[in-house]
């Protein structure tokens, strides 16, 4: 489902704390990577002529999965590019990342497909996966040509952007999909219910005169989703959830056997609503942030596994869209390449999550969702590896970004942590 | 000839010498607020005699930037910088690059060029003065932003009420009508705060917000205001994919203005532009209980102050010829 780069590398890894909790490993080891495929693990290993990384003090870990980027190709590549946005991805530990269809055009023919995957056999940096849509031009009426773009490597199906607004629609396209065993994801948003929303519905939204995005416009959807999972028996992947009714809906579904998983965005985990007092269009998300209390549900939802994955939603704009008032403004922000580092520095140095927790959930939690191959720390697995150093620290600048856009909303905050080394596909893909 | 006109009142507070903008009301403390007001008076004195120009802020520039149609706002803030001598010119959004698509931005850097000292913002927009002030040097007020702020029209329905009722402190304000799109009612709300003045939201129960005020749906909650201020009615909340109420004429059946509603002793507002026979009758907005005339005429003197305000950052001096009540 994966396309790009492969590698076969031969390093070896000197003297680094290795922690992968998928696999109960964590000790101070050399790991040698011989062809790009994780040879041994051991103390004073032979080098046997390998380029040497002395990682003492450093963290090595299994690499990051990102189910969620925008790399607006094609159609918008001033914005991002395959080379740009896996360029990115490598630089935030980034071993694999997903790719959705709501390009220009929109990914929704098997040509399309195929012509990306080629295309990312030679720019991408780590590789991609591209998914399809659920609906032609994503209109939310006709299905797609769904075992077709299977067959041609559609890693998955998503109108992300906008909801399937018809429940009869959304319910076809789950008990079609039984012909595709792909991952079904849903963006959860009842748009009337969210017409001419900017903001969170709250005492925020409501003091800065912006229009109300409710909770409800998300759990509503969520509700149906996983109702429509439960009557169809198929699974339902419900993306950048931020209300914590969704997260109630999510748990009491999966309490009751329901196949539905669930993602969460660094910014939903890290901001409040409180954020856009600046009007910067830079805090302007799809789903809008939210208080206080969602994001701590949001959290407890991570740390129990409701919610199995982090997810960037990397959307990156140029700054003539992002440089306009606040209300005319498109949603989104980047996020690659400080996903970790953001949550290392907001949640798991004050003690909120657990380093283990959020290393699972970066890396094996979405992989399970859309069924790739987990990350691991073992001999015999590919090499797909990060070397983080939890001790370093950074200032994130708009110009050192390697992402074609700036639009995060990290400008000038210094983060604790940093990547060192990114091994995607037993190749080294940043240093 | 008139001479620098000073700031009277020895016990208000100086503006802080750091480069201001007036971008909200949550940017003003109260006594930021008195100050302003106390400044307005004395221009109003100034604006008693027969020539009615200044010169404080002579050599000054002062743009007007208008992306949304105006009639009061603008007119008052050309006026105001007029009368303080200052150079004064007026942008609209047609017939400029705006209609060849010119950026915000773009026009902000342009407009800089120049060296202004006041950009004066009106857009549709929320958070176009933010924008526009991360652009330029020169200090900007925003004239209405959207359904976000508009701090002058607070200031001036502050000054108006003052002016009514000889004080602020304890005021019940009743705000009627289509709040949740109104830029109006949520800074004066912010501004009623501010000077410890008491507000009330009334109208549909689908057009007032939660949790910045106390709110009714019952038209008769206003009767224990003294100021009944009432909002414009805006035809398009009425429409298909909105259906905010269900027609003009259930609106003004439930929640209009009347003669019959108007008690004794209150006084009634209304930021204009006014729909009569829709929010307001034309009895009450004729009848002696509308402050409607004497809100343009504050707007005038506030605008002169704020604009005054913006400019100067020393001490505020005192000039007893020219007495604060």
């Amino acid at each position: 489902m994966l396309a790009g780069p492969v590698g076969r590398d031969d390093v070896v890894i000197r003297g680094a704390r290795v922690l992968d909790p998928v696999e109960g490993v964590d000790a101070t080891l050399d790991v040698r990577i011989d062809g790009g495929v994780i040879a041994q693990l051991g103390e004073q290993l032979d080098t046997n002529e390998h380029r040497v990384v002395e990682a003492a003090g450093l963290t090595l870990v299994p690499a990051f999965i990102d189910p969620h980027v925008h790399l607006r190709t094609p159609g918008r590549e001033d914005e991002e590019t395959i080379s740009t946005g896996t360029e990115a991805a490598a630089a935030g530990g980034y071993c694999a990342i997903l790719a959705m269809p709501n390009t220009e055009p929109v990914v929704d023919d098997p040509s399309h497909v195929r012509s990306l995957r080629a295309r990312a056999l030679d720019e991408a940096n780590v590789p991609v996966g591209f998914l399809a849509a659920i609906t032609k031009g994503q209109n939310g009426e006709e299905l797609t040509e769904m075992g077709a773009l299977a067959d041609a490597g559609a890693a998955g199906f998503t109108d992300d952007g906008r909801p399937v607004a018809a429940a009869g629609v959304m319910r076809r396209a789950l008990q079609y999909n039984a012909v595709t065993g792909r991952t079904i994801a849903v963006h959860c948003e009842e748009p009337t219910l969210t017409r001419g929303g900017q903001a969170h519905a709250g005492i925020v939204a409501t003091e800065l005169g912006l229009g109300g995005w409710p909770s409800l416009g998300e759990s509503l959807m969520v509700a149906r989703d996983v109702e429509l999972a439960g009557d169809t028996g198929q699974p339902v992947h419900l993306m950048h959830l931020s209300a914590r009714e969704s997260v109630d809906h999510l748990r009491r579904a999966q309490a009751q056997g329901v196949r539905a998983t669930g993602e969460a965005t660094p910014h939903h985990l890290c901001l409040t609503d409180e954020a856009i007092r600046s009007l910067d269009a830079n805090v302007k998300m799809n789903p809008p942030l939210r208080t206080e209390e969602d994001r701590a549900v949001l959290i407890d939802a991570l740390r129990d596994g409701t919610i199995a994955a982090v997810a960037t939603d990397h959307a990156p704009h140029s700054p003539e869209e992002k440089e306009v008032p606040f209300e005319a403004a498109p949603f989104g922000v980047v996020g690659l390449e400080t996903a970790f580092a953001s949550l290392y520095t907001f949640l798991v140095e004050p003690g909120v999550l657990g380093l283990e927790t959020l290393l699972e959930r970066m890396s094996a939690g979405p992989a399970a969702i859309y069924g790739l191959e987990r990350p691991r720390i073992a001999v015999g697995a590919q090499a797909n590896l990060t070397l983080l150093d939890l001790a370093g620290s950074w200032r994130v600048k708009a110009e050192s970004l390697r992402s074609r856009s700036q639009n995060s909303w990290l400008l000038g905050q210094r983060l604790q942590s940093r990547v060192a080394l990114t091994i995607a596909a037993g190749r080294v893909a940043f240093e | 000839m008139a001479t620098d006109l000073r700031v009277v009142g020895g016990d208000l507070v100086p503006p802080s010498a750091e480069r201001r903008h007036l971008l909200s009301v949550s940017d003003l403390g109260r006594n930021d607020v008195e100050r302003l007001l106390a400044t307005a008076r004395s221009f109003a004195q100034s604006q008693e005699r027969e020539n009615k120009k200044l010169p404080t802020l002579r050599g000054r520039l002062v743009i007007n930037v208008f992306y949304e149609s105006s009639t009061r706002t603008s007119s008052s803030f050309e006026l105001a910088a007029k009368r303080l001598s200052a150079d004064t010119m007026t942008l609209k959004s047609s017939g400029s690059s705006v209609d060849k698509g010119e950026s915000l931005k773009d026009t902000a850097l342009t407009l800089s060029a120049y060296d202004p000292d006041v950009i004066v913002l009106r857009h549709p927009e929320a958070g176009a003065g933010e924008l526009v002030a991360r652009h330029t040097e020169a200090r900007v007020v925003n004239a209405g932003d959207g359904k976000h702020q508009h701090p002058t029209q607070a200031l001036l329905d502050l000054y108006t009420m003052r002016e009514a009722f000889g004080r602020l402190e304890g005021l019940q304000v009743a705000i009627v009508g289509d709040v949740l799109h109104s830029r109006v009612a949520r800074s004066l709300v912010q501004a009623l705060k501010l000077v410890g003045a008491d507000a009330i939201f009334v109208g549909p129960p689908t057009l007032l917000p939660d949790g910045i005020a106390p709110t009714s749906h019952d038209i008769d909650a206003i009767a224990d205001a003294d100021v009944v201020y009432v909002l414009r009615m805006q035809r398009e909340r009425m429409l298909a994919g909105a259906n905010f109420v269900p027609s003009l004429r259930e609106y003004a059946e439930r929640w209009a203005i009347t003669p019959a509603r108007v008690r004794e002793g209150q006084r009634v507002m209304h930021p204009g532009p006014m729909n009569r026979g829709v929010e307001i009758d034309a009895r009450v907005a004729d009848s002696a209980a509308s402050l409607v005339v004497d809100q343009v005429r504050s707007g005038l003197v506030v605008r002169m102050a704020v604009l005054y305000d913006l400019l100067t950052a020393g001490p505020v001096a005192v000039e007893t010829a020219v007495g604060v009540a």
